[in-house]
């Protein structure tokens, strides 16, 4: 056991936990951060996607004692002062989701690879979107949700947010 | 799925890892930890302590220089594909790192890590092996020849720990893989590299339970770098891997059609 401390979406926390606890335990059983998925036991699924110092990873991939003084993004700490992130509100408007189980690791994923990338066409959205599984397939809207996204928050972009 | 107990370790130098080693006979090295933290939690691995080098700031660089790329061991695969020096040195090289796992896997696994773990599949022992890079440890330099010596096994000893791999620039090279589509790791992956003094290399991982050369294919390409030149070049289904996602003559079969793409690419 150690106490841990790192900053999630912008607020400091220091619990004392496991070495063997994974981050997303951390963050959904302990910080009570729930949007964060399990949706696999091989690190394959990527419903558990958040951001560690601005990189996305996959939190069952890293024990929480491993982000000891890191900044931690999760779906909770997109939206800002109410107003939705242009990316879920992408995923809103073109029906990115079917069952809403992966939708928080694929909406932490597009904000990773819309940072890295801007504009992307769509075949670079589905290679980037390696790590995630949607088992409703429902892949078409995810994309075209992403693309969407991109183009809003493009600099310029008449809608642009965030 | 929650691992078995263990202690962790921050190494804060190369020292300070060796030292924890030491101290820890049952210890395991936590690099990007895609791997071993996946096996962790299927309780596959189970170390008393593991001690983390990935925040180990001196292992962690890309240096170019001398005819070679030297890459520290702590450093990322997503590091490695967005090297601009890199990628106009050895582009066969970034665009290997550009496709292992997902991005998520990318922007923690190591360079070290995957060449120490030596998993049958992986990217990282086909450049090593086809580029004939030089493995360097705390304690010595291990040419790529003599490196990986079978199935997740390599010639590193107890206590000793990558630092660096240091990869030949070569007149060209290319890397081809047919990745399996639920894992992207490799079901069979050439690296193809004519070197600077003439010299051809041809690795193969995904196929055999280790990384290999193809010597009949290197002869062939060293008098004519054609895909043509292999085309009539079997490779021995005998020993390959079979499993449900393809037998060892399928897998064989994939070796020659990604062995030509690789030498296309890069003739």
């Amino acid at each position: 056991m150690a106490v841990v401390s790192m900053t999630v979406n912008g607020k400091p926390v220091s619990l004392e936990t496991e070495d063997r606890t994974l981050l997303v335990y951390f963050l959904r059983e302990q910080l009570r951060l729930t949007g964060t998925h399990i949706g696999c036991d091989t690190s394959q699924c990527g419903a558990c996607v958040v951001h560690v110092d601005g990189k996305a990873v996959k939190s069952c991939s890293l024990f929480a004692v491993q982000a000891e003084g890191a900044q931690v993004t999760t779906i909770e700490g997109l939206a800002q002062g109410g107003k939705l992130h242009p990316v879920q509100e992408a995923f809103r408007d073109n029906h990115g989701l079917q069952c809403g189980f992966c939708t928080p690791g694929m909406i932490m994923t597009a904000v990773d690879m819309i940072r890295r990338n801007g504009v992307m066409d769509r075949d670079t959205i589905r290679h980037e979107l390696e790590g995630n599984i949607c088992r409703c397939t429902g892949y078409v809207n995810i994309v075209s949700a992403i693309e969407d996204a991109a183009k809003r928050m493009a600099p310029g972009a008449a809608r642009s947010a965030a | 799925m929650i691992p078995y107990p263990f202690n962790y370790r921050r190494a804060g130098s190369l020292a300070d890892a060796e030292a924890l080693l030491r101290a820890s006979p049952d210890g395991k090295l936590l690099a990007g930890g895609q791997t071993l933290i996946a096996a962790m939690k299927m309780r596959l691995a189970n170390p008393s302590d593991l001690i983390d080098i990935s925040g180990i700031k001196e292992l962690a660089y890309i240096r170019v220089a001398n005819g070679a790329v030297a890459i520290g061991a702590a450093t990322t695969h997503f590091e490695v594909m967005a090297c601009a020096e890199l990628r106009k040195a050895i582009p066969a090289l970034a665009h290997l790192a550009s496709i292992i796992g997902d991005p998520a896997v990318r922007h923690k696994g190591t360079l070290g890590g995957s060449v120490a773990n030596n998993d049958p599949a992986a990217d990282y022992p086909a450049a090593v092996l086809g580029l004939g890079a030089t493995v360097t440890t705390n304690k010595r330099s291990i040419a790529a020849d003599d490196f990986f010596t079978g199935m997740f096994s390599t010639a590193l000893e107890d206590g000793e720990i990558v630092t660096e791999v240091a990869f030949p620039i070569p007149h060209s090279a290319a890397y081809k893989k047919f990745a399996n589509p639920a894992s992207r790791y490799a079901m069979a992956g050439a690296f193809v590299a004519k070197l600077q003094d003439g010299s051809v290399r041809v690795a193969v991982t995904g196929a055999g339970p280790c990384v290999f050369r193809v010597p009949a294919m290197e002869a062939a390409l060293a008098r004519s770098f054609t895909p043509d030149a292999i085309a009539e070049i079997a490779v021995d289904a005998g020993g390959l891997n079979s499993d449900i996602h393809g037998s060892a003559a399928y897998r064989a079969n994939l070796v020659g059609v990604m062995a030509r793409r690789a030498v296309a690419e890069a003739a």
